[in-house]
């Protein structure tokens, strides 16, 4: 049983660092601070989502499950603020979207 | 009043869960904290249907849900899409009409869109429209078919 619920806690812990992994090659490879906002939000809600239900299933007790749920409901209402801010200092400050045909904008 | 002493109740819970703590002095202290939090949240007025939206919990049963399916394809499609690199990138920007009534429902459309990779709420008018950025056209025609702003409109209870 506990061989089960390790192989099963550990195949989600490498699937959320996956996850983490690919936005942060997101947040590298992605051309401006917009397409880039699209790479951070996949690690806190897939990574960070299946991150905490490998931990859930090595949770000694049921105080340490709760506080772990608890950590991915905050996340939930915190994340899309942050990138709702940053999208929108980076819109008042002047900055364009890239766009494919416009050719204009990007990191630079 | 019922808001405010759920809102009580809830903290109690939320203290009882992060303590871990049973005994009788300390429960004590962690209601006396509850009442006092509660107490100054009625004063700042953010006891509503905004800041405990109680109204919401047996119907977000069945949206939190089906938001959570959202986020996970969503993820699957933003994975594909960062690792099949630049060219797969198609990013827009466009307008959808948020269709609740009031702010609470189009705050929760609003951050439902940003929460779902792939796409991120740039801002909001005072009509409700939307002004959205995605990363590609996957995902752009996913908010446009409405899906979204119709189960925001029935967990709000209009729809």
């Amino acid at each position: 049983m506990s061989l089960i619920l390790d192989t099963l806690s550990w195949a989600l812990i490498l699937g959320g660092s996956g996850f983490v992994l690919i936005g942060t090659l997101g947040l590298l490879r992605l051309p401006d601070v917009f397409t880039r906002l699209h790479g951070a939000g996949m690690t806190d809600t897939m990574g960070a989502g299946l991150l905490v239900l490998g931990m859930l299933l090595q949770s000694p007790d049921w105080l340490v499950a709760v506080k772990l749920v608890l950590i991915v409901v905050f996340l939930a209402f915190t994340s899309p603020m942050t990138s709702h801010a940053l999208a929108r200092a980076a819109i008042l400050d002047g900055i364009k979207p890239w766009l494919r045909d416009s050719g204009k904008g990007g990191a630079q | 009043m019922a808001r405010t002493l759920s809102l009580i109740v809830l903290m109690l819970v939320l203290w009882l869960v992060m303590s871990g703590h049973g005994e009788l002095w300390l429960l004590a202290l962690g209601g006396a904290s509850a009442v006092l939090v509660a107490w100054i949240a009625r004063r700042l007025d953010s006891v509503d249907h905004e800041g405990h939206p109680l109204h919401l919990t047996w119907r977000g049963l069945g949206y939190w849900p089906w938001l959570a399916v959202e986020i996970v394809k969503a993820n699957l499609d933003v994975a594909r899409t960062i690792l099949a690199g630049p060219d797969a990138v198609t990013p827009a920007v466009f307008t959808v009409k948020a269709s609740q009534s009031d702010d609470l429902g189009r705050t929760i459309y609003a951050n439902s869109i940003t929460l779902t990779p792939g796409t991120v709420t740039m801002g909001v008018d005072d009509d409700g429209t939307l002004t959205i950025h995605a990363l590609n056209a996957g995902a752009r025609e996913g908010l446009e078919t409405g899906d979204m702003d119709r189960r925001v409109r029935t967990l709000m209870g209009e729809a």
